[in-house]
């Protein structure tokens, strides 16, 4: 049948188009795996991270707080606010996918990521492109991430197994230079600018609250902030920068 | 037990936020104030983690320079800023956090 084998083209152009964003994430799984098993987290634990969870950055996060010791309510407290940032994603491509069932929109949903959104945001925006079946490209980039970042999270967990001390090997400061490289340049104007600095400077004097509980109230701290600069202090053609 | 409530949990909220936005805005727009607000939570939450994270080490605050952690994340930070390039940060903040340990550390 000729219309199935257009929804298997369009599925692989998916899984094409992702490519460069799945060498990217390579790194990142190996980290990923390694950085937890090191940390004392079991292999398994940290395979169904990414088999269940499937979110990078509330991955890694969620390996330092429970190599801290942290309440199983602040971790999951901590990943919703992390994966706040999709509900950006999925509102702005909600209008385009009312026509899908749910055995599409659950799956569809369960796998979008940063890369996969990246890669299908102006496909189901833009009222120009001509692509038939959008819903088996945006498939066949899910699953490309998705299977990759199955493989290279085992790749680390068997990399970390070598070496059990995270701390002596520095494993535990490569952690935090990923977060400040992706925090630095995410910083493009002056609201970001005061967002962060407030979040860091509140999240060292909340430091002692229990549980870990500073890092809500730095975060928070930081996200007013950030809201309130843009909102009264900043020019109107400076808030869309 | 405990590792098998933080996954469930995680994988709760992670799709719950993923797939309610996908859902719920088909039928109610949610707030532009709301929108914008969301816009600040990756750099807020990260940094609220890492900012502590570098500067208290074991006998609380510390910044000394035999604290290698917040020297290599200040480096880390003007390397970001710089090349805006994830993995070169990465690689140059591991570099800078050795030489630094190696060097001033205790």
């Amino acid at each position: 049948m000729p219309q199935t084998q257009t929804r298997l083209q369009v599925f692989l152009l998916g899984a094409r188009d992702t490519f460069p964003l799945i060498v990217g994430a390579v790194p990142f799984g190996i980290i990923f795996g390694a950085l937890a098993v090191s940390n004392g987290i079991h292999p398994l634990t940290t395979a169904g991270l990414s088999l269940f969870v499937f979110a990078g950055s509330a991955q890694f996060i969620a390996v330092n707080l429970i190599a801290q010791h942290t309440s199983v309510a602040l971790i999951v407290l901590t990943t919703f606010m992390v994966n706040l940032r999709h509900a950006l994603y999925g509102a702005s491509i909600a209008p385009h996918t009312k026509h899908l069932s749910q055995r599409w929109l659950i799956p569809l949903a369960f796998w979008l990521t940063d890369e996969t959104y990246a890669v299908v945001v102006s496909k189901w925006t833009n009222a120009q492109q001509t692509l038939p079946h959008l819903e088996w490209y945006h498939l066949g980039s899910s699953l490309a991430m998705y299977g990759n970042w199955q493989l290279v999270t085992w790749i680390g967990i068997l990399a970390g197994s070598q070496f059990q001390n995270a701390e002596q090997w520095g494993l535990d400061f490569a952690m935090a230079a990923t977060f400040l490289g992706i925090v630095v340049p995410a910083v493009i104007n002056r609201p970001m600018l005061v967002c962060a600095v407030v979040a860091g400077v509140v999240g060292i004097l909340a430091n002692g609250l229990p549980n870990n509980s500073g890092l809500m109230v730095g975060a928070f701290a930081g996200i007013l902030a950030g809201y309130l600069v843009e909102t009264y202090l900043t020019p109107a053609q400076e808030q869309r920068a | 037990m405990n590792a098998a409530i933080i996954i469930f949990g995680m994988f709760l909220v992670t799709f719950g936020v993923r797939y309610g936005s996908l859902v719920i805005t088909q039928q109610i727009a949610l707030s532009p104030a709301f929108m914008r607000a969301l816009r600040y939570v990756p750099v807020a939450v990260l940094t609220a983690l890492t900012i502590p994270f570098l500067v208290y080490r074991e006998n609380g605050l510390d910044l000394s320079l035999q604290n290698p952690y917040w020297g290599a994340g200040i480096l880390t930070i003007v390397c970001s800023a710089l090349t805006k390039n994830l993995i070169l940060t990465i690689i140059v903040g591991m570099g800078a956090f050795f030489v630094w340990r190696m060097v001033l550390g205790s």
